[in-house]
């Protein structure tokens, strides 16, 4: 090992460099501009190797480096108390209480599901899952934030059915539970799905690990598959441009997962991270182990020296480059005292996990690559400053213009929506139509295929508000009567008819969705998926998206903790909604207190806290009704929105309230609708606003929340409200077979029902 | 060297969804006329030449086909050294 | 229920396994000891029954529960069965006891193709197994997970667990009574949800009591299935 932590700092002259022409159109070739290109010759001083010259490429690419959202994502605070790990590393986390923490991120994978829903949704879930162990914290529970174009398409439903299956399948398979998530059907999505997984783990707060390399002379070692020509390029360069009718041809190019292996590698990790035998520990992710190892050495200030050939390949003849860039799934890479190694070999064999020292730590600063089949003095294939690589991409301040749409659609007349007199029997079937339709019906279909219970300790199951977690570690150590609240959330169509407003829209109703079960917000993840940033319309709405997020995150002190940019979701030119999908977890601080939405008993009073307005620009009615996407988006205040959550939270938590159920798609109809199905029982209800019965039913407006009361109770909360100067309604009675909203609506539960629940699957199986 | 082909079937009787919902896909496509369409497995071995065909029934019947749900059969190859040779180039044009 | 805590669990863990830490903490949870078992390990001296967990043992990659079956604990387990000792397999336990040929018939893939983990209704019927004890007719809510629950065996064999009564378990609808024809959720064989050997003693069942033990979700319906076996465990311990 001494030998090799001797080298000198710069060894440039033993390397075989490119033609400086040939060089200049290979990286051009490879994605970068001729000055990123100026700035790699820059950085190293002369003209790169090959294998140099793929490394810089991939690390400089959209997808690693962020170039085209770096300044604008500095708009977030990750500011708390309770934030332990902030933005940087592979996953945020915070404290919870009681020595718990939990890390927590988000991350896309829409490009490689778009070519291949299973394998690309899978390898979705196993790619964000190695982030959260990598932490040190055991993954607890899944959601998904998944947008697809209309069902009416063969291609949709194949990718909605596939994608669905992939995350089943891996998150099944490692035992980690799927407990909710959301998903849209939009044609703005036709050409470009989005597939979003956040993933949370639980640890005792002192198994908190970094991925920081150090102390030269340690042992760089790669656990877990074998590398091979799977995903070379794969993340990177798809996420990296736009789709054209290429992109078909890319498909060997998208990685096959292995839950088992992963599975393996969880259990391997957290047992050697337990018994304190790792100095650090990566995922190999996109740009695979260029961008794990450079990261490494960058955040820990030191070099490190790699022998490509020492890397257990799957198949033969693979170039340095080509194993550098691979993006095989499952391996994770360590960072192992000398003297620890053979108790890491140890445990990894109990496991028949593959565990090989591939290199070591230096202290040259420098990221050497060799491949010992070479002759010695010719052997070193890449020698570049880790951190210059790691950190030096360049950073753009793309233009921007606000497109000429928005002030079109912003100032479109509704009027004529409500001027009609609807009859009971048109309501309705409205209300029925908007029930089974694609954005609002049942998700059990989904569901259905996701093991949610798996580690036991699933308080709520999925369709809830928000999905629970207890904090425990089951079968290990005590279960707690604490929990984890988790949402995920964001109206793609608001945010491209106000990205400013769509973005605070998203925090909003996670945080809405969290006081429902009565959880407070403690932190969020982001996952923001974009057009082309290159495009200064697509851009705008970036930036506003983010002003926005970050403006609503301060206002209610929220930190950021992690988050992932997913930019070129465009196809043939068309670009998706702006889709900056929030996910937030929550802490609750006594399960047995949890409400969900249903209705329970006949009898209690139906209370509506908020109050509706006219607000119909952008919703659900609109779209399913009338087929069109225009107006504006609701409003928000944000003052009233938290005072919202405060009193339903609080009342929650003090044990006050029968069942909460937010407001959102479709309006106070869907609403009661839900609450209804869910408790089995009807409704009576008078929605006395004075406003056309189209906007009292199916109006947008935020903040507000649908709560049941039982009698005794209801003073109690009335006082509550009035203090805290909420407005609110008492709108009717939980009983009968029917939901019934007087001079509006009367539908039996069962018909309701069936329409709810039966839609999606319908719609799945059609021909 | 040798190499065995093993084909492990459902046995007869044993409803194979996955067939099934292929062949309504065929038919949807509108291709007439399939009346049975099963996917089961195939299992490659490569093999020194020391490995005889007892051996393999034996793997299968031990854990490569259930017997109560599957029926297996074997088709050896033996190749011969120009044989290996070729594919052996055949390995290294690919790549 | 005077003393279970002198009753000792052991769970067995295959690389792949992952309930076996809700099956310890169920078991716990009501008041008996329940220790990991290690795949390799080949002494199950000291403990009073065995588990084998649901999970994806190897991945599932071959058959589920095919590989799993040559373990080295396993030809202890099947030692320790014939000996007239308590074993149950839950989901994949389940299935690994079929490959293991500790009970009759296999699971295949669900007949809808698709995973499926959902609360079911199931139907204690009229058994000679020792793990459950409750009369027949009686309906259990529990959920089940798996994509291969969907049970099958020759006629022959189907006639004997009918005979030797040795179907525990069916799927029902919520009041108990049979299902129409083949409309189990995963297409089993006559409804069947669990069934034990001719013994009693051997017990496999796709559903997951494990997850409904300690109330987390609501319900402790599972609970039922652990503490039957406890009068049975200590005769055969001679306690």
């Amino acid at each position: 090992m001494t030998e090799e932590t001797r080298i000198p700092a710069a060894i440039a002259d033993s390397i075989e460099t490119l033609d400086p022409e040939l060089a200049a159109q290979v990286a051009v070739q490879l994605g970068l501009t001729l000055d990123e290109y100026q700035g790699v010759i820059a950085v190293q001083g002369r003209v790169p190797s090959l294998t140099e010259l793929y490394i810089y490429s991939l690390m400089w690419s959209e997808h690693c480096s962020y170039k085209h959202s770096k300044k604008q994502l500095r708009n977030f605070s990750s500011e708390g108390e309770h934030v332990l790990q902030g933005p940087g590393e592979n996953a945020g986390v915070i404290s919870v209480g009681d020595g718990w923490a939990v890390a927590f991120k988000m991350e896309s994978h829409n490009h490689p599901s778009a070519i291949e829903p299973y394998e690309g949704a899978a390898t979705g879930v196993g790619g964000i899952i190695r982030d959260i162990f990598t932490m040190g914290a055991r993954p607890i529970a899944c959601m998904d934030s998944l947008r697809f174009g209309t069902l009416d398409k063969p291609r949709q439903r194949y990718l909605f059915d596939g994608a669905v299956a992939g995350i089943g399948s891996y998150g099944n398979c490692l035992g980690v539970p799927t407990v909710g998530g959301e998903v849209y059907f939009e044609e703005a999505y036709e050409g470009n799905c989005l597939i979003n997984a956040f993933a949370i783990g639980l640890m005792r707060e002192e198994h908190l690990t970094r991925a920081v390399g150090s102390g030269p002379g340690n042992l760089v070692v790669l656990i877990g598959s074998s590398t091979g020509r799977d995903g070379i390029g794969g993340a990177s360069v798809l996420a990296s441009q736009e789709f054209d009718e290429a992109a078909e041809n890319k498909r060997p190019a998208v990685q096959v997962g292995d839950p088992f292996e992963e599975k393996l590698l969880i259990e391997v990790c957290l047992e050697l991270l337990k018994r304190g035998l790792f100095v650090a520990l990566g995922d190999l992710g996109a740009a695979g182990l260029t961008s794990s190892a450079s990261e490494m050495a960058s955040r820990g200030g030191v070099g490190i020296d790699i022998d490509v050939r020492k890397v257990p390949q799957r198949e033969t003849a693979m170039q340095p480059f080509e194993i550098m860039v691979s993006e095989s799934q499952e391996r994770m890479l360590a960072v192992v005292k000398p003297k620890d190694f053979a108790a890491v070999e140890e445990v990894c064999k109990r496991w028949s996990v593959a565990c090989t020292a591939i290199g070591t730590i230096t202290d040259t600063g420098r990221f050497v690559v060799r491949d010992s089949s070479l002759p010695v003095g010719s052997d070193i294939v890449a020698d570049m400053p880790a951190e210059m690589l790691a950190t030096s991409a360049p950073e753009y301040d793309p233009p921007m213009a606000r497109p000429a749409y928005l002030d079109e659609l912003q100032q479109a007349d509704l009027s004529w929506l409500t001027k009609e007199e609807k009859s009971i029997e048109t309501l309705n079937s409205e209300l029925l139509t908007l029930l089974g339709s694609a954005n609002i019906c049942s998700r059990e279909w989904i569901w259905r295929q996701y093991d949610h219970q798996v580690q036991a300790n699933t308080v709520l199951l999925p369709g809830a508000d928000a999905a629970v977690l207890r904090i425990s570690d089951t079968g290990r150590g005590s279960a707690t009567n604490r929990g984890i609240a988790m949402s995920t959330d964001c109206n793609g169509r608001y945010c491209y008819l106000d990205p400013y407003v769509g973005a605070q829209i998203a925090l909003a109703e996670s945080a809405r969705n969290l006081a429902c079960v009565g959880a407070a917000p403690a932190a969020i993840t982001d996952c923001l998926n974009f057009g082309n940033p290159e495009k200064p319309e697509v851009f705008y709405t970036f930036h506003k998206a983010i002003m926005g997020l970050s403006d609503a995150c301060r206002y209610y002190g929220i930190p950021v903790i992690s988050g992932n940019v997913s930019f070129y979701n465009e196809s043939f030119g068309n670009a998706i909604y702006p889709t900056p999908v929030v996910g937030m977890v929550g802490i609750v601080d006594d399960i047995s207190q949890i409400v969900t939405g249903a209705f329970k008993q006949q009898g209690d009073t139906i209370i509506l806290v908020g109050q509706t307005e006219d607000e119909l620009g952008g919703s659900e009615y609109l779209k399913v009704l009338y087929g069109q996407v225009t107006g504006r988006p609701p409003l928000l205040d944000l003052e009233l929105e938290g005072d919202v959550q405060r009193v339903v939270r609080e009342a929650v938590r003090d044990g006050l309230l029968q069942s909460a159920h937010d407001c959102s798609e479709g309006g106070i109809a869907i609403t009661l609708a839900e609450c209804c199905i869910a408790g089995g029982i009807g409704a009576l209800v008078d929605l006395d606003d004075e406003l056309p019965a189209v906007a009292s039913l199916f109006s947008e407006t935020q903040s507000r929340i649908v709560v049941s009361v039982s009698e005794e109770q209801v003073s109690e909360l009335i006082t509550r409200l009035q203090q805290a100067q909420v407005p609110y309604s008492v709108i009717g009675e939980i009983g009968g077979e029917s939901l019934s909203i007087e001079g509006k609506l009367e539908v039996p539960i069962a018909q309701i029902a069936c329409t709810f629940s039966q839609s999606l699957e319908k719609m799945v199986k059609q021909r | 060297m040798k190499q065995y082909k093993i084909f492990v079937t459902g046995k007869q009787g044993i409803f194979d969804p996955a067939g099934e919902t292929a062949r309504h896909a065929l038919d949807n496509l509108g291709y007439i006329g399939i009346e049975n369409l099963r996917i089961d497995k195939y299992i490659q071995l490569d093999t020194s030449d020391t490995v005889t065909a007892e051996m393999v029934k034996e793997m299968c019947e031990k854990l490569l086909a259930n017997p109560v749900i599957e029926d297996f059969l074997i088709e050896e190859t033996v190749m011969t050294v120009a044989e290996e040779a070729a594919e052996q180039t055949k390995a290294e044009a690919d790549e | 229920m005077s003393r279970v805590e002198d009753l000792r669990f052991g769970v067995v863990t295959f690389p792949g396994s992952n309930c076996e830490q809700d099956a310890v903490h169920a078991l716990r949870h009501l008041g008996y000891q329940a220790d990991y078992i290690w795949h390799q390990d080949t002494d199950l001296n000291g403990f009073d029954a065995v588990v084998l967990p649901g999970g994806f043992s190897y991945g599932d990659y071959l058959r589920c529960g095919a590989v799993a079956r040559f373990s080295p604990v396993m030809a202890e387990v099947v030692g320790y069965a014939e000996s007239g000792r308590p074993v149950i397999g839950i989901c994949n336990g389940f299935q690994v006891l079929t490959e293991a040929h500790l009970l009759p018939g296999a699971l295949i893939r669900n007949k809808g193709l698709k995973f499926l983990c959902q609360n079911v209704h199931l139907r204690v019927e009229e058994s000679v197994c020792k793990w459950v004890d409750l009369p027949a007719g009686t309906v259990l809510d529990i959920p089940i997970s798996h994509n291969e629950g969907n049970y099958i065996c020759d006629e022959e064999t189907l006639a004997g667990l009918q005979e030797n009564a040795q179907i525990v378990l069916r799927y029902c609808e919520p009041d108990g009574s049979r299902l129409s024809g083949g409309s189990a959720p995963n297409g089993a064989l006559d409804d069947i949800a669990g069934i034990c050997n001719q013994r009693g003693n051997v017990f496999g069942l796709m559903p997951h009591p494990e997850r409904v033990t300690d109330g987390v979700s609501g319900s402790k319906a599972g609970s039922v299935v652990f503490t039957a076996i406890a009068t049975y465990a200590r005769e055969v311990a001679g306690r």
